[in-house]
C-alpha cells in the first residue's frame, strides 16, 4: 500500500515546514534534457516535493546511459520521458508530471517552455546548451534559468560550483571539464553537478537567489 | 576599462564578436551578457563595449 497524498504531504511538511513545502508544491520546473544531469535533477526535485515537473527529451534509453543516468536495464529502448516518469511516480505518486518527447529548437522553445516558472538546462552537447540558454534569456526573460557546464571526468568534487551570472541565470559546474577531453562522464561527478542545479532550483523556489 | 569575466581589461571600443574571438571561444558555444543583459547572437558584430561595462562570456563545454 502506498501512502495517501495527505500522508506524503504531512511527511514532507514535517521535514520542510509548511511555508517551504507550500512553495515547493506550487512550483513548476521544466527539465530540458533527461541524461546524467536531468534525470538526477528531476529525482531530487520530486523527492523534495516539487509539485509539477515538465520533462523534455527526444531520446530513448541506451545501454551507454546506465553508467550515470537514472534508468534501469529493463528500460532500454524506452523513451527517456516515459522511463523517467515511471520512476518519478514511484518516488512521488502524487506529483504532476507532464512530458514532451521532442527536440527543443529556437523555434519551439518559447511556446514549449513558457508555462514553467523555472527552466533547468540539462543538455549534453555544448552548442545545444548555448542555444537553449541564449534562447531563454532572449525570448523568455522573465524565467529563472539554471544551467550546467563542466562536470566530466574524476576531477575534484570541490571544483564544481554554482555561480550567479545575472539576475535570473545561474551556472553550475567547473566550467571547463569537457566530455571530449578525457574520461567522459562518470556517475558521481555528474550527480554532484546535477545536485548543484537541483539545490539552486529549490533555493530559487524558496525565494533565495544568491548562489 | 571593461570588466570581462571578472577581470579588468583595456577593451573599450571592441565588439562582442572580437571579445569572443580573442577569448578563444567558439561563437556557437557561448552566451554573452553585457551589464547583465543577454546580447543576441545577431548583435555580436555591432555591439561595442565602453569603459565601465561589465561583460560575462559563458563558454559551454560538453557533458550532461
Amino acid at each position: 500500500m502506498i501512502p495517501t497524498r495527505e500522508q506524503m504531504n504531512a511527511a514532507l511538511t514535517e521535514r520542510h515546514g509548511k511555508f517551504l513545502q507550500e512553495k515547493f508544491e506550487s512550483a513548476s520546473v521544466a527539465v530540458c534534457g533527461l541524461g546524467g544531469l536531468g534525470s538526477n535533477v528531476a529525482l531530487a526535485l520530486a523527492r523534495a516535493g516539487v509539485g509539477h515537473l515538465h520533462l523534455i527529451d527526444f531520446d530513448r534509453v541506451d545501454i551507454s546511459n546506465l553508467n550515470r543516468q537514472q534508468y534501469f536495464p529493463d528500460q532500454l529502448g524506452s523513451f527517456k520521458t516515459e522511463a523517467l516518469s515511471e520512476t518519478l511516480r514511484r518516488v512521488a505518486p502524487y506529483i504532476t508530471l507532464t512530458a514532451e518527447t521532442v527536440k527543443l529548437t529556437e523555434e519551439n522553445i518559447p511556446s514549449l517552455l513558457s508555462p514553467y516558472d523555472i527552466i533547468c538546462e540539462a543538455f549534453d552537447k555544448a552548442d545545444q546548451k548555448a542555444m537553449l540558454v541564449n534562447c531563454v534569456l532572449e525570448k523568455l526573460p522573465q524565467k529563472y534559468l539554471v544551467s550546467a557546464s563542466g562536470m566530466a571526468g574524476l576531477g575534484s568534487s570541490n571544483s564544481i560550483v554554482t555561480r550567479r551570472i545575472s539576475k535570473r541565470f545561474w551556472l553550475c559546474g567547473d566550467g571547463k571539464s569537457d566530455v571530449a577531453d578525457g574520461l567522459g562522464l562518470i556517475s558521481a561527478r555528474v550527480a554532484i553537478c546535477a545536485a548543484h542545479e537541483a539545490n539552486m532550483i529549490l533555493r530559487i523556489i524558496s525565494g533565495e537567489y544568491e548562489a | 576599462m571593461v570588466k570581462i569575466n571578472g577581470t579588468m581589461q583595456d577593451a573599450a571600443g571592441k565588439t562582442i564578436a572580437q571579445l569572443v574571438e580573442e577569448g578563444g571561444y567558439q561563437p556557437t558555444r557561448v552566451a554573452v551578457e553585457l551589464n547583465e543583459e543577454i546580447v543576441p547572437k545577431a548583435g555580436y558584430s555591432d555591439t561595442v563595449v565602453k569603459d565601465g561595462d561589465s561583460v560575462e562570456i559563458v563558454g559551454f563545454v560538453g557533458g550532461g
